[in-house]
């Protein structure tokens, strides 16, 4: 019995001990959620490859205000109900002090609900627009919405005086949302859309549709999709001898397409990030150093980079900056100053958050850029 | 429109064929075994990707697609002798629980050695359309269609002429007989994974210049496939044949002519249509069960 009082005394101490040691390097824990495995493989795993990569480096030059970085990550598969149950963890379990992710719309707008209950802030990696329209006090997004990517095209359209447009898009959530911006945008453009037609997004063969744009009096062709489909598109554009101008989204901004679509690929004009065409940007452009940096350290390590790595290099160092100066993870500061973002020159553009506008990016951080025997460039 | 229902037609029979080949690889091994062969698909991915993976090694293009089948066929000789070898007598369902297995494991090792990009072969000689009356086609599609009837011509030969041929569909009348009149069932049932292994490859390396592959192209030519063989009859090589281009046809001009979100709902509509009215399929034979 007298034996218990230095039992709770030696077990005090080695507690306070533990503590004290625990909080000197207290990290700040960036939760993270990403469809790393699954159909939308190809955009995660660059992500989390480059949350990894610069994590990593911010650690090894000492860390944020001297606190070490912790990165604590959860693979959704591109499943939405799952998403839901990492972000409770991440928040409950894990203790997150902010979290940087959800590579899909669905996974994002899953979460949302629970991130503003919680009330911590989310930087996400997608890109649908409903995500911050309108406005959640927690929620932030970097990558361009599908709407800048219609706009864009839309533009390049009008320049060249083409007003009748054939639509053909893919069955997945990216596909649909960007008909849905594009039969929305089309008014203010004075497009007029002659066919609208669709596929499967493992269809091997689109011909038939296409047969069906030819009869039509279009003027050119929009494919909006990512994947394998839009490559199979516009190879079967090419096979019917369709001569039309030929567009494709931001989706399929990656050498593979190129790769995969060959001689039909040429002619194709896309709204891209302007890290694909990061060389050929003149020196003045401010992007420029950022790009290059980020290809270079990634590259070195892991191969082509990819727009959608860049996403999480933007929604990472934002959310970094932002702690840097709210001085520390109190999460409502943290938010305050994600919101204050001005002039952050990142992969996807010069971002300038406001509260209203919790993407801050503009028009200009979409290039257009034209298939040029096998490389892109810059049409504008 | 008369124009365009012919480069639907084009599109139906190119886009039917490959299905045939893959429902022909089906109907081979239901027909020596009863078992359906859920790794079908995984053989058609396979002979594609190796195709590719030994066209970048700098092989020369026949060569590599000559290496590449017989390395698909080794693959379904490997999964018939260590997967399917020792659970003989066990029933149906657990054989096809297996494949299945299997499916998921090629799958695997696809993801592995080559990643989770799409990659394509050169089409065999080059990609200028030809043209049809109004209707344009791939040379490639040509090569399809040609190869198509070459095989099947083949396997209708191997079946019904020869002695090999005629002992594994004596296996699929009644596997009992057969081993008693001296045909060794293990042996056939290595000859059917083989073939339809190599049918799968020869498939696949056919359509990656039209399709492109990827670690999980087989998933859904293998459904189209299963489709087609249960059209025609399940364990009728030709009826598969003919189930093939059926649904190719179907699917092209449901899309053109109807909807294209339609089109693979008309596709398996009529599947589920075809198992309704004839559950033996348009070309099977009508079982009659002796009590």
């Amino acid at each position: 019995m007298n034996k218990q009082p230095w039992k709770i005394i030696v077990a005090a101490i080695l507690l306070s001990t533990g503590l004290n040691s625990a909080q000197a390097a207290d990290p700040i824990k960036i939760g993270s959620f990403l469809t790393v495995t699954g159909p939308a493989s190809f955009l995660g795993d660059p992500e989390l490859k480059t949350l990894q990569l610069y994590v990593e480096s911010i650690n090894a030059g000492g860390g944020i205000n001297g606190r070490p970085v912790e990165l604590i990550h959860y693979d959704t598969g591109g499943k939405a109900q799952d998403a839901v149950g990492f972000v409770k963890r991440l928040i409950k379990n894990d203790n997150v002090d902010l979290i940087v992710g959800g590579t899909t719309s669905g996974d994002t707008l899953a979460a949302i609900p629970e991130v503003e209950k919680e009330g911590i802030p989310l930087v996400s990696l997608a890109g649908a627009v409903d995500i911050v329209e309108p406005v959640k006090k927690w929620v932030f997004k970097v990558a361009h919405s599908d709407r800048m990517a219609a706009a864009k095209i839309f533009e390049d359209l009008r320049k060249r005086k083409l007003t009748k447009v054939a639509l053909i898009t893919g069955d997945g959530g990216f596909d649909k949302s960007g008909r849905e911006q594009l039969l929305k945008l089309a008014p203010e453009y004075g497009i007029t859309i002659v066919a609208d037609e669709s596929y499967g997004n493992k269809d091997t063969d689109i011909t038939a549709q296409l047969t069906k744009i030819r009869a039509t009096d279009a003027q050119a062709i929009i494919n909006f999709g990512f994947g394998q489909t839009p490559a199979i598109v516009t190879k079967n554009i090419k096979q019917l001898g369709i001569k039309l101008p030929v567009y494709q989204s931001h989706g399929v901004a990656s050498k593979t397409f190129i790769d995969l679509a060959g001689d039909a690929a040429e002619g194709v004009r896309l709204p891209a990030a302007a890290l694909v065409v990061a060389e050929q940007l003149p020196d003045s452009d401010p992007q420029k150093p950022v790009l290059l940096a980020y290809k270079k350290q990634y590259e070195a390590k892991y191969g082509p980079v990819s727009t959608f790595g860049g996403h999480a290099y933007d929604g990472l160092f934002i959310a970094v900056e932002a702690v840097k100066r709210a001085g520390g993870t109190d999460k409502a500061k943290v938010r305050d100053q994600i919101e204050k973002t001005k002039g952050f020159i990142g992969a996807s553009g010069v971002f300038n958050m406001t509260p209203e506008d919790h993407m801050g990016l503009n028009l200009d951080a979409f290039k257009m850029v034209e298939i040029h025997n096998g490389g892109w460039k810059i049409v504008e | 429109m008369f124009e365009q229902i012919i480069q639907f037609l084009a599109t139906g029979i190119t886009v039917g064929s490959t299905y045939a080949l893959v429902g022909l690889g089906f109907a081979l091994i239901y027909n020596a075994s009863d078992v359906v062969n859920f790794a079908q698909g995984e053989f058609v991915m396979l002979g594609a990707m190796l195709a590719i993976a030994l066209l970048t090694a700098g092989w020369p293009l026949p060569l590599a697609a000559i290496a590449a089948t017989l390395l698909t066929v080794l693959a379904g000789l490997l999964l018939e002798r260590f997967a399917i070898e020792p659970s003989a007598g066990a029933p149906v369902v657990s054989t096809i629980i297996i494949t299945i297995g299997a499916a998921i494991f090629l799958r695997g090792v696809a993801l592995l050695l080559w990643g989770k990009d799409f990659h394509s072969l050169p089409p065999f000689s080059g990609d200028a359309p030809l043209r049809l009356g109004g209707a344009t086609l791939l040379p490639q599609s040509l090569w399809v269609l040609g190869m198509t009837v070459l095989l099947v011509g083949l396997v209708h030969g191997f079946l019904n002429r020869t002695l090999l041929g005629k002992a594994l569909l004596a296996c699929s009348f009644n596997r009992a007989a057969a081993q008693l009149v001296g045909i060794n069932v293990k042996v056939m049932l290595r000859l059917a994974y083989g073939l339809s292994a190599g049918l799968g490859a020869l498939a696949g390396i056919l359509i990656a210049p039209i399709t492109f592959s990827s670690y999980e192209a087989g998933i859904m030519l293998g459904l189209k496939g299963f489709s087609a063989a249960i059209v025609g009859g399940i364990g009728n090589p030709m009826g598969a044949v003919a189930g093939g281009l059926l649904l190719g046809v179907l699917e092209s001009l449901s899309a053109g002519l109807i909807s294209s979100g339609y089109k693979d709902a008309i596709a398996f509509l009529f599947v589920l249509m075809v198992l309704f009215l004839r559950p033996t399929g348009l070309f099977g034979h009508q079982v009659a069960e002796r009590v």
